[in-house]
Formats: C-alpha cells, structure tokens, sequence
C-alpha cells in the first residue's frame, strides 16, 4: 500500500462515507466488510451487472446529496472556508444558515428518529445487543442483559429517499458559478 | 369512456397546488398525491405540494427535463420557484388571481408582465392549464403507467374554485382543466372542501361538534388569498342538511404577505445597522422570518428568534448577515397589523383609483383581515334571516352571527392568530346578544381543501352529507333604456336579473320573455353585473337603480349571432336563458323568438375584456 490520499480527498471522502453509511444500509456492509483487521481478505466482490455500474451510482448519490446541502444550506462554502481567522458572532451568523437549510434539506428528505427513546444520562437495561445499533463502551464485559447509562441516544434514518437525478447533468458540479447579466 | 376508478380532488392554489384522490371502489380515505416535480436542476422529487409558478428556460440554461419529457424548456414547481427568485421575469406567479382579474383579456398572453423578448407570453389560462397538465402528467407517470383507463381524463375530477370566483373566473378554469385534458369535471368552492375534509376527518363524530341550527363560518387564509363563506346546518325532515348561505368578496391578502411584511421589519433593522439586502437576499429573509415567525407563534416563552441571510458570494462567512425578529415585532406587524382589533361595524380601507394605474393584480388595500371579516359578516347580515326558526342565531340585527367557525389555510396554523380571530369575532358577538362562536376542530391546513374535494367524489355518490347552497351570486345584464341621447351623459341603464341567487347543479332559470334586439353578425356586448346580496330578485326581475356595495360590476358579456339562414344586419328579437351546468359552470344562452330550426340558440360570451 504505497499510494495514499491526500489530505483534502480523505476529508471529503469521510464525509461522504459518513452519510452513506448512515444511510444506506448496503454500502455500510461493504464498507464495515473492507474495514475487516488486516489477514482477513475482504470478501471477493460479486463480477459487476453489466447494466449498472454501482460504483458510479453511489458516487452520484454523494454527490447529490452534497449539492443538495449545499444549494440549502450553503454546507460546502461553509467547509471550504477557512474559520480560524473569524469571531465568533461571524461563525454564529454562518452557522444559523447552514444549520437551518441542512436541517430542512435533511427533513425533507429523510425521517431521522434516534434509536434509542431513553432520555440521555439514565440508565437503561438491554435485553440483547443488535451491533449495528447499539455500541458498548467502558467496561465492556459478560453477557446480556446489560445495564449502563445512554451516553447517545443514536440516530436512525428511519426513512431516506435523494431527488432522482435526470440524464445529462455533471454531477460533480455541486453549485454551479453563479454570473449575473 | 370506461367508468371512472378514483374522485380526484385539485386544490389550484394562488400560490400552491394540491392533489388527493380516493378510489371510489370500497370503503376508503382520501390520500394526498406527492407530486413529482424538478425541485433543482436535474434533480427531481416528489412534494406534498406543488408550487404553482412557470419558469421558462433561457436558451443558456439547459433542459428542464422531467422523467416523462426530458427536453422540456419550462418548469412548474419548486425549482421553478427558485430559478424565478433569481431571474423574476421569466416567471409566471399567481396566475389564479389573474384569471379573476376583469381589467384584462385573460385568454391573452399577457404573462410573465415583464418576460423578455425570448419568453413566449401565456394567458392567465394557459398557466393554470400547465399546473394541470403538470398533475396529469404526473399522475400518468406514477399511477397510470400502462394502463389507458387510470389516466386523469378518465377519472372523475374535481376542482376547487374561491366561493368569490364569478361565473367568468369559473369558466376560464373550466377551460385551462379542459384544456388539460380533463373530461369528467365538477367545480367545488374551497371552503366547501375545507368543510368536507373536516367532515371526512372527524368520521362519525362531526354530529357531536355541529348540530341542526348552527352557522359555520369557514375562514379559509391561503398564501395569496382569503376566502369567507357560511355554511347552516338544517334539520329536514328528521335528517340535517348542509346549506352554504353566504360568500365574500375576493381578497387578494394571504400568508405571502405577512411574510413579507415581518420581512420588511428585519430589513429596515439591518439597513438602521448599514447592511444594506440586495433582492436575493430580501427573498432569504423572508424565508427566514417565515421560519422564526413559527417558532415565535409556536412557542409561547421564545421572546425572539435569530434570523440568518448569507451572502452570495462563496465567502459565507463574514458576509452572513445576522438580525432578529422579536415577539414584539410579530405581534405588532401580524397580530396588529393583520388582525387587529375592530368593532363589527369596520369598515376595511379601500384604495382611491387613480387614472393612470399600473397593470398589476388588485391586491387589497387594507391588509386588516378582521376589518375584512367584518364588512363579510355586515353585508350578508341578511343571510340567515330567511331561516329564522331554522338557525340558532343571536340578535338578528346587523350581523351575521356564526356558531361555529372552522379554519383553514396555513397561515391559521399559528393558535395565536386564530384565537385572535375567535375572540374578536365572539367580541362583535356578544355586542349582538349572541352566544359565542366555537372553534370546530383542526384539520390539515394546507390539504384540507384537496382532500375535502376529493371526498366530494363520494358525496356526489351519495356516500356522505351534500352542501346545498346553489350560486352564491345572482348575475344582471346592463340594458340600456330608451331616451333621447343627452351629450355628455350616460343612457341610464336597468339590470335584468338572469340569473338568480341559489341556482342549482343542473337547473334553469326560468326567464319571463324579456325581449331584446340583436344584429345579425356584429358582436353584441351588455355590460354584466353580479351580487352576492340581492337574494331575492327572480330572474326577469329588473333593477333602476342600486348601490355599488349590492351590484358589482364584472368583464362585459358578449353575444355574436351567426349569420346562416339570417340577413347581415338584420335585428332578431330574443330572449336570454341562464342555467347551471352539471360542471357548475353559468350557461347565459341567447334564444330566438322565431328559431328557424327548433332547439336554436348561441351561447354568450362571458369573460370578455373591459373596454376591449
């Protein structure tokens, strides 16, 4: 393993990993498969359907949904600025607006419900441990039933559905320059 | 044509448009369609709602592909809505409004107002027709996929109208749905629908909230329009019976406007501070009041809300502009402003016309809502007196005094605003001795009236209570009386009634021969006039002289008789007959006294321009 990702790419990159882990239930497999300790091959990928090329749609999908927190919530001019050099009223002022487009991007296109009801900082008693749901942390030990505190009470997309995208556009342009006539 | 399998319900809205349908098969409810729609470039998506606004493509930007047509140069929806935010004269707006707009030939292109020479100009009409047509395609696209006998045409459509629509308002819209491709087509007025939605919604327990007796008063506040209307409950015969008894005047004042208006408040702030908003920005923040305007009404102890616009330029931070809007400010522009509180005998302002006005849409000059309700309530004070005995109403003085009061339209979702409005009408109440009207229970806001259409589709089957009522106007033709012509003034006219107050779906009226001359091939106009006051005119009834407030004066009417089997410029003595079609559309039909073949006569003209 010599080549290794730039800095930048990785940032973009995790991002994009982050919300398709989060919301699709079939890249997370993949990817928790690929993440597998060294000396454990990863499964062999099934020979690809001639007819869809996955890997492209996938990335299409990421990059719709990075338009799509863009375009309402201005999320990529947020990322892409440097924040070090502004006070913090100028920080607030861009957070208001990327957090109030992001949040109605996001509800209008997915139902994020948390997985667990509990109020946070109470604790509660698991009668068995689904691992894609709930992680186990500190002294992590025995066997089920297991009482702790809900440190996180973890989101689940209950629903989640992108905008279909129609032929003949560059997915990769997530907000077009914008020239005013 | 196969028997239709669903009742469709289109709430065409200024400002949005909804759909639900049911199927008429078994025992089901109505459900919104989710409309597909562009909601960015190349990105679609399907909404509860759709905008209703066309965009038009410029020649720079691409196509405006839809999955069932991707080369489309226009766009209806969201995106629409977006793109005309940053280029507004290519977009088409409240087209609604502009259909019930008599100062202008609304089957002329006239819209965009300010469309650039690439831009081919529509009709008032044909923009409603791509709303439509836009349903049906989508309709087509998801639930019709392969099989003729889904497709909208042949389903059984209805479409709400404002109860203040004038028969010519009514026809155009029965134009751009036909136009659409509908066939099987009933108009319902919008507070109707609310009402049947509210109906649908409580099941069997409606009985418990309304009884025999009660006067319901639908407040119906869309985006861009409000609409009155009271509806009785009866007992005939051992069973209750709906009656719509009264309709208001067409407002142009809605939800967009209160927007606007807090709106302005922020940016007179911010340009206090020198940050000056340029017009992109202005639509931001308007967007951002609307949101911190829920959240000041929807949370008592919020005493103010920030509100955020960004910049243009990539650079958002330190070009966002921060301000706030405070519950002062919402209760001072909205509560004051739009609700404020009047006695019953307000009047609302009305704006002095000037003689050289820009072409623009009427919008009302008084933004007080109660004022409005007010002069409802006082002009149709008479409305229920006719079923004294029959409704439980208060002082029969000089108001109509609801029992009940159902809202409806998004705007009402704010508790705050409709208790305003339920404590200064139960104010006028108790002023008239009456017992204080109750609030019916909520129903959704933004899709009761598509889904109260749609459930009419079942009532018209005889699955649930009608609402009776007929026309919610009486309509009069201008005749001019014979006098010798005087320079410089007027012949005096009178009004024949043709068509009375409270004409049913499917009825004639019967018209006394009134005969009038018509000239063999020249277009003949009468000017045209309709109340929603005068109820007991019968039809041949004629007027000498009226208030402005009684009759209103709509576009002129115009009569062309063909020339076959007649001499050009002949005169041929007629009388005129009015009837309601099935659709609800008025019928106003020109009928030879001496027809040359039997059944003769030609329909008229309704919505023709003034002046024109």
């Amino acid at each position: 393993m010599t080549d290794s990702l730039p800095l930048a790419t990785r940032v973009w990159f995790a991002w994009i990993c982050f919300f398709r882990v989060l919301f699709d239930g079939e890249f997370a497999a993949r990817a928790f498969r690929v993440r597998a300790p060294d000396g454990v091959e990863p499964e062999e990928p099934k020979p690809p359907e001639p007819q869809v090329d996955e890997a492209a749609l996938v990335r299409a999908g990421a990059l719709q949904l990075l338009g799509l927190l863009q375009r309402e919530g201005r999320l990529v001019d947020f990322i892409q600025q440097d924040i070090a050099t502004f006070d913090d009223e100028d920080v607030a002022a861009a957070a208001r607006v990327v957090h109030d487009g992001c949040r109605r991007a996001i509800a209008s296109h997915a139902d994020i419900q948390p997985v667990r009801s509990e109020a946070e900082g109470g604790s509660i008693t698991l009668e068995k441990v689904d691992a894609d749901a709930i992680k186990l942390t500190g002294n992590v030990s025995g066997s089920a039933p297991y009482s702790g505190t809900l440190r996180h009470r973890g989101w689940r997309a209950a629903d989640f559905t992108l905008p279909r995208a129609m032929e003949g556009h560059d997915p990769t342009i997530l907000a077009p320059a914008e020239v005013e006539l | 044509m196969s028997e239709p399998r669903h009742a469709i319900g289109i709430d065409l809205g200024t400002t949005h448009t909804a759909m639900a349908s049911v199927a008429l098969d078994g025992d089901h409810r109505p459900e919104i369609f989710r409309v597909p729609q562009l909601v960015s470039a190349g990105q679609v998506a399907t909404r509860p709602l759709l905008p209703s606004v066309v965009y038009f493509a410029h020649a720079s930007e691409g196509k405006l592909g839809l999955p069932w047509d991707p080369d489309r140069t226009f766009a209806v929806g969201e995106h629409a809505r977006a793109r005309g935010v940053e280029t507004p004269s290519r977009l088409i707006s409240s087209a609604k409004s502009w259909l019930s707009h008599t100062g202008i030939d609304r089957r002329a292109g006239v819209l965009p107002l300010d469309a650039p020479e690439d831009v081919e100009r529509i009709s008032p009409v044909e923009a409603s027709w791509r709303y439509l047509d836009h349903l049906a395609e989508a309709w087509q696209a998801e639930r019709a996929a392969g099989s003729s006998n889904l497709t909208l045409a042949e389903q059984e459509v209805i479409l709400t109208v404002p109860a203040s629509f004038d028969a010519a308002a009514r026809d155009l819209t029965v134009e751009a749905a036909y136009a659409a491709g509908v066939e099987n087509l009933t108009l319902l007025e919008e507070p109707q629908a609310a009402l049947y939605a509210w109906i649908e919604a409580s099941g069997d327990d409606w009985r418990k909230h309304i009884d025999a007796g009660d006067v319901v008063l639908v407040i119906d506040i869309g985006g861009g329009t409000t609409d009155f209307s009271a509806i009785a409950t009866l007992e005939s015969e051992g069973s209750l019976e709906l009656f719509r008894i009264a309709v208001g005047d067409h407002i142009l004042l809605g939800g967009d406007n209160m927007d606007l208006a807090l709106a302005h408040v922020v940016s007179a702030k911010l340009k206090a501070e020198g940050k000056q908003l340029d017009k992109w920005q202005q639509h931001s923040l308007t967007q951002a009041c609307r949101t911190a305007k829920e959240a000041l009404l929807g949370q008592p102890d919020l005493e103010h809300v920030p509100v955020a616009v960004a910049g243009r330029g990539s650079q958002l931070l330190g070009s966002a502009v921060r301000g706030e809007l405070t519950r002062d400010e919402v209760e001072a522009v909205l509560v004051q402003g739009f609700f404020p509180e009047v006695e019953a005998s307000a009047k609302p302002a009305t704006r002095a016309r000037t003689g050289l006005t820009h072409l623009g849409l009427p919008y009302a000059a008084d933004p007080g809502i109660t004022r409005h309700l007010a002069a409802f309530l006082t002009r149709q004070a008479d409305a229920a007196k006719a079923l004294q005995g029959r409704v439980k109403e208060g002082g029969w003085g000089a108001l109509l005094c609801p029992t009940a009061v159902l809202f409806n339209g998004g705007v009402l979702k704010a508790d705050l605003l409709k208790s305003r409005v339920l404590a200064t009408l139960n104010h006028w109440l108790e002023a008239e001795g009456a017992p204080p009207a109750r609030e019916l229970p909520g129903v959704d806001l933004d899709l009761a009236v598509a889904r109260g259409a749609a459930y009419y589709g079942l009532v018209r089957r005889g699955r649930g209570l009608r609402i009776r009522g007929g026309t919610a106007h009486a309509y009069y033709v201008g005749i001019e009386s014979p006098m010798p012509a005087v320079p410089g003034l007027e012949p005096p006219i009178t009004a024949l009634c043709v068509a009375p107050f409270g004409m049913e779906e499917g009825t004639d009226a019967k018209l006394p021969l009134h005969q009038l001359g018509l000239v063999v091939g020249e277009p003949v106009r009468f000017r045209f006039f309709g109340s929603s006051v005068r109820r007991d005119d019968q039809a041949g009834t004629e007027l000498e002289d009226w208030t402005p407030e009684e009759l209103q004066e709509l576009a002129p009417i115009e009569i062309t008789l063909p020339s076959e089997g007649r001499e050009d410029g002949d005169v041929v003595p007629i009388h005129l007959s009015a009837s309601i079609t099935p659709v609800g559309t008025l019928l106003l039909e020109a009928v030879p006294l001496q027809p040359l073949e039997p059944g003769e006569r030609w329909k008229i003209e309704l919505s023709v321009r003034e002046g024109g």
